[in-house]
């Protein structure tokens, strides 16, 4: 399958259906929301239509040729057309699957080491040098070498992942489980609470709010790492699309790709962020 | 008569750099069963480190706690401990609050338990802040969940640590009625921390006073207002002549700082 053959179908498609697939785009490419606050769909579809003109404006303006800067339309036809081919499919599910797999094993060993290090700050002073050590290494400095280790499979992309999604999480996670407040663990003492106890109806809770600023960075995190982790060396992917992009100068495959990227870091940031309004509702004023 | 609580000889100093501070200083007394007893002194004299040895969450560094005759080493869970600072759960509503003792300590919610908490919250007037949590909650408010949630321990001796030390006085007042009915009601031991001469005569059977700096006791003054307490009798001539008593022994304790500083 060549990329121009995939364009031309884009362009058979879009004469038939043009509004579905508009409504396709937009919700693929909605600008980043930060505030976990309810923001009304209303302002979010203003910021996005001004976006979108104000990007067609500087190509038309500029006189931009395509591998440049593609004007939206031409973004548009390609997204169609890769999404009809089904190959946007294909490699949006390889990073899907590298950083939902990354991110597993990333944050469940960032609670767990944060748990223990929060509990024990002597092991915590010992231990931390080595933890900021291995960040201070830039991941696209380590990729390489977990290539060469693990092969240029999905395993490497997901130890990426892991690696960049650790960090926050588990910074936050000492933060939170130290700051427990020390008369609630007085009283689960008096209650002679155990240890499983402590952890499940003092810790968890009285942490949660912390811990999660530290997951809402590893989402976003978790997408730069499967990119880099496919810049290093793969065969697919979102980050392998841009990759080959790059190669044939197919620019508007560049957008495409990133701007799936973005799609994916929105949709698991906007998750993490309705667990955590389910989870700490206790802090909402109406409750 | 055994004593329910014996306090025996405790001493406890605590290291700050490379300063030692002696918080108590071989402190002894007895609470016996169904007694009000109030500990009085200033801050700093240590009250609150006595309170928490005996509630089994510091140890002393010399001395002994004995309850019914057993020392105390950890919290035991016939006592239940009421602090200053409420310690709610700010993420649990009012009624999982005053559930928590149950499900620690019986590892889940039994239906009695259920009963058990809607009567206690409805003692506290609370009935319709059930499923509240504690952010919407005023102060007074908020350390009458705690009471309820020590309450629902059963506990046979609360130990209390300035518990409406951070309320105002008219909402202190009721409470410290309410308290004197929750006690006359459930028959519970008490052993009260407070800075309040007012509080200590009104509440106790017995007032002890702590010395400020020293951390001993200094005097014991039995009170024999009559049982029930009234807020009238705020206003009796016995009521007063306690009251200048136990004011009269802390300031003698102050002279006693005064020479002490003054000779050395």
């Amino acid at each position: 399958m060549s990329l121009d053959a995939t364009a031309d179908r884009a362009r058979v498609a879009i004469k038939q259906e043009p509004q579905k697939q508009t409504a396709e785009i937009k919700g693929a490419a909605r600008p980043m929301q930060w505030t976990s606050a309810y923001s009304g769909p209303l302002s979010i579809m203003s910021g996005f239509v001004l976006l979108i003109a104000l990007w067609a404006l500087i190509v038309k303006v500029g006189q931009y040729p395509p591998f440049i800067l593609p004007a939206p339309d031409v973004v548009l036809r390609k997204f169609i057309s890769t999404l009809s081919e089904g190959t946007l499919i294909r490699h949006a599910w390889v990073t899907l699957s590298e950083l939902l797999l990354g991110l597993l094993l990333g944050l469940s060993s960032a609670f767990l080491l944060g748990y223990l290090l929060g509990k024990n700050p002597r092991a915590e002073r010992i231990i931390a040098p080595f933890i900021v050590a291995s960040q201070s290494v830039p991941i696209v400095a380590v990729a390489p070498l977990l290539l060469i280790w693990f092969g240029s499979g999905l395993l490497s992309k997901v130890l990426v992942c892991a690696l960049i999604t650790f960090f926050p999480t588990l910074v936050n996670t000492i933060v939170g489980i130290r700051n427990v407040d020390t008369d609630l663990r007085d009283l689960m003492r008096s209650l002679r609470a155990s240890r499983w106890q402590m952890f499940r109806l003092l810790d968890l809770p009285a942490a949660a709010p912390t811990i999660f600023g530290g997951l809402k960075l590893s989402v976003i995190l978790s997408v730069v790492g499967a990119v880099v982790g496919e810049f290093v060396g793969a065969d697919a992917g979102l980050g392998f699309l841009i990759n080959l992009a790059r190669g044939v100068l197919d620019t508007p495959l560049m957008f495409v790709a990133i701007i799936s990227l973005i799609g994916l870091a929105q949709t698991l940031y906007m998750a993490v962020s309705a667990l955590e309004a389910y989870y700490l509702r206790w802090q909402k004023n109406d409750a | 008569m055994q004593p329910l609580l014996k306090v025996d000889r405790i001493s406890k100093t605590f290291v700050e750099g490379a300063k030692r501070v002696a918080a108590l200083q071989s402190v002894s007394f007895e609470v016996y069963q169904d007694e009000f007893v109030c500990l009085l002194g200033p801050s700093g004299s240590g009250k609150s480190t006595l309170l928490r040895i005996i509630g089994g969450l510091i140890s002393a560094d010399t001395g002994q706690v004995s309850w019914r005759g057993q020392p105390i080493m950890a919290p035991h869970p016939d006592v239940g401990l009421v602090f200053q600072k409420t310690n709610l759960m700010p993420w649990r509503t009012v009624l999982q609050n005053v559930l928590l003792p149950a499900e620690v300590q019986k590892g889940q919610i039994a239906a009695a338990d259920l009963e058990q908490a809607h009567n206690l919250i409805a003692l506290m007037g609370l009935a319709d802040f059930s499923n509240s949590y504690p952010r919407q909650l005023s102060g007074g408010m908020s350390q009458r969940v705690v009471l309820a949630r020590t309450l629902l321990q059963q506990p046979q001796l609360l130990l209390m640590d300035e518990p409406f030390g951070a309320l105002d006085a008219l909402t202190r007042e009721r409470l410290n009625v309410e308290l004197l009915r929750i006690q006359r009601h459930h028959a519970s031991t008490i052993l009260m921390v407070t800075h309040s001469i007012n509080e200590a005569v009104f509440m106790a059977d017995r007032v002890l006073i702590l010395s400020d700096g020293a951390g001993a006791i200094e005097a014991e003054i039995a009170i024999d207002l009559p049982h029930p307490r009234h807020l009238s009798m705020l206003g009796t001539a016995r009521f007063g002549q306690l009251t200048t008593q136990i004011r009269q022994s802390l300031a003698l304790n102050d002279e006693l700082m005064y020479d002490e500083l003054t000779h050395a």
